[in-house]
């Protein structure tokens, strides 16, 4: 089967006065048809800004692409202009943000918002849209969908919204929805009910997902791949009951260990990563990770980890065999 | 049985919808005693000028009849009549018409200049947003009644006189309107600007963005209505400032042209006759006093109903 979606050594770069921000440094990855890739990594590690990028949604300036394509279908989305991509987002890419709050126009009624991308990319009439519209909040669940078309977003909860968000993206049917962190602000049983809500419309509509997130514990719920990132680079992939059970990259097993256990000893601490993160104003040089890093060597000083493979869909870009801790050769 | 009552009484007022945007800016603007007044005053004013005609013939308001020019308020001529004869309170009717209609359109002009030129330069910023309001900083820097002056005189006598709906109007109305409108434009353009660069960076603009909504649109159904606040006010309080520039340059005897019949040009004139005849300016000039003083209180109010962050309920 061959990949929705290819990105190869996207490089993604901010230039504001203090500098430049190397958001995004040389990342590669793939989605296959209906399935679910999960990207983690802490705050500014890069997520949100490679998949802004991919949608053509970077301001530039101060963004760029610096660097890299994006292969959809038989189209490099990045050489395409402002007109094409207007044709792709929405209709074949959707995007579901973060925050549900924000995320809807506050004088525009929900009806209004929905009915703008049916009319748009699948030229229907203002009837057949509301119909559509009104379809599409009962598949979201919302109770009573005809009488609510005409509310307006202060109308709505934080869980509601975040359900005519992702109507709003599903309503043209796409091919892949990308989903930036949408249940962060949603409180968790509200996170749970969002969950499970994009998993059975993925699986109604065959549809492949990429979900932004920090939130380890979702991941292992939704994902079928899961990609780690660490201030730009993509530290390590594997499918997601490899990644859980056998770590290997430094940084993921710290995340990993960061994570309460119901399995554990209770009085068992968390173990944390020392350090913070590095200063995306720096140009990056060796590892990523080599300052917090317990197994650092020389040559991580001197030269970035490529992606290698491990094992089957498990690759990790670490210069050090964590298993017995030696140098593998370059 | 009292407590009753009072249980009744709090379910109705939990059942009640809540207000919607439009009737919380209602409620508020009700409660501002002088916008109400204003509000009302310009209502009279504007069956004055429209309903006048009904009762009076355009025709009479330009009849001129020497033999009794410069007569004091009679019975005849409850305002008096002018230096060639012409009643005066006719006159007041189809001027208080012509003004009005100048101070309108003048603002459709100027509101559709500056919310064109701040929308561009909001939303695109940049090299755009600098030419643009480098531009509007020039423009600003000439002295409005200098540039009015200046293009009255150039434009003036150059439009033929129109007919509409069976009534001629001197092609100087034309003229003034745009000069208005072209010359008042600025500090709306920096306010929709102002409101742009905010309004742009929200969220709900990334997300429909990311559903594939071209520029213009965004601009239009998702940037515009949620600085439409701002715009109703500035438009309300530039109406009142037409009928004043109006009045400027009529008085100056470079506006609209006589027999057409504004409340300015009806000023044109009547200061050699202060003392002798105070009926000439008194009654233009109270009616140019009344409706800018009305529509400001308006403003005031509608600014004050409109604003989004105001706690008042």
């Amino acid at each position: 089967m061959d990949p929705l979606l290819i990105v190869n050594n996207l490089v993604t770069q901010f230039i504001i006065p203090e500098g430049t921000v190397y958001a995004v440094n040389g990342i590669s990855f793939h989605i296959n048809p209906g399935e679910t890739l999960a990207v983690v990594g802490e705050s500014g590690c890069g997520k949100s800004v490679s998949m802004l990028s991919v949608m053509g949604l970077i301001p530039t300036p101060p963004g760029k692409i610096v660097h890299g394509e994006a292969i959809y279908g038989e189209r490099n989305l990045f050489t395409l202009n402002e007109e094409e991509m207007e044709k792709i987002r929405g209709k074949e890419i959707a995007m579901v943000f973060q925050d549900p709050m924000t995320s809807l126009n506050p004088v525009l009624t929900i009806g209004r918002q929905i009915t703008e991308a049916l009319a748009c990319h699948l030229g229907m009439t203002s009837i057949e849209a509301r119909d559509k519209a009104i379809n599409l909040l009962e598949m979201v669940g919302i109770p009573e969908a005809r009488n609510r078309l005409d509310d307006y977003p202060h109308q709505f909860s934080g869980g509601m919204r975040q359900r005519v968000m992702i109507a709003m993206a599903l309503s043209c049917n796409p091919n892949l929805l990308i989903a930036d962190e949408p249940t962060t602000a949603l409180d968790v049983t509200i996170q749970a009910q969002i969950v499970e809500l994009v998993i059975q419309l993925k699986q109604q509509r065959n549809m492949a997902v990429i979900w932004i997130t920090h939130d380890l514990g979702v991941v292992a719920g939704i994902a079928d791949r899961v990609n780690v990132m660490y201030a730009g680079f993509i530290v390590e992939e594997a499918n997601v009951d490899d990644l859980y059970e056998n770590p290997h990259h430094p940084y993921t097993q710290g995340l990993l260990g960061s994570l309460p256990r119901v399995d554990r000893r209770r009085d068992r601490k968390l173990i944390s990563i020392p350090g913070s993160p590095p200063s995306l104003l720096v140009k990056p040089k060796g590892c990523p990770f080599r300052p917090r890093c317990q197994y650092a060597r020389e040559i991580c000083q001197i030269e970035t980890p490529q992606l290698r493979n491990i094992s089957q869909n498990h690759r990790v870009a670490c210069w050090i065999n964590v298993e017995n801790g030696e140098q593998i050769s370059g | 049985m009292s407590t009753d009552i009072t249980t009744n009484l709090l379910i109705d007022d939990l059942e009640a919808p809540p207000l919607t945007l439009q009737e919380l800016a209602w409620r508020r603007f009700t409660r501002h005693k002088m916008a109400m007044l204003g509000g009302i005053f310009l209502i009279l004013l504007i069956l004055y000028s429209f309903g006048g005609s009904l009762f009076v013939d355009e025709k009479y308001a330009n009849l001129t009849n020497p033999p009794i020019r410069l007569s004091a308020p009679s019975i005849q001529h409850p305002f008096g009549t002018d230096t060639v004869g012409r009643d005066v309170l006719a006159r007041t009717i189809y001027g208080g018409q012509i003004s009005m209609i100048i101070g309108i359109l003048a603002v459709l002009i100027e509101t559709s200049l500056g919310i064109l030129i701040g929308a561009i330069a909001g939303y695109y910023g940049g090299k755009i947003d600098s030419l643009l309001m480098r531009f509007t900083e020039a423009m600003l820097n000439i002295p409005e009644i200098f540039l009015l002056i200046v293009m009255a005189k150039f434009f003036g006598n150059k439009i033929p006189n129109l007919t509409l709906f069976g009534r001629t109007f001197s092609g100087s109305v034309v003229v003034i309107v745009v000069i208005i409108g072209l010359t008042s434009w600025m500090y709306l353009a920096r306010i929709v600007r102002a409101e742009f660069l905010s309004i742009k960076e929200n969220d709900f603009i990334l997300a429909a963005k990311a559903t594939g909504t071209s520029n213009a649109e965004i601009i239009i159904r998702h940037i515009l209505p949620n600085s439409i606040a701002p715009i109703i006010v500035s438009a309300t309080l530039g109406v009142a400032n037409a009928i004043l520039s109006e009045a400027y340059i009529s008085f100056l005897g470079l506006g609209v042209q006589p027999p057409t019949a504004t409340w300015g040009n009806m000023l044109d004139g009547a200061n050699n006759y202060i003392e002798s005849a105070p009926w000439l300016w008194f009654f233009p000039g109270f009616l140019i006093l009344l409706t800018v003083l009305s529509i400001n209180f308006l403003g005031d109010g509608l600014r004050d109903a409109l604003d989004p962050h105001s706690r008042a309920v």
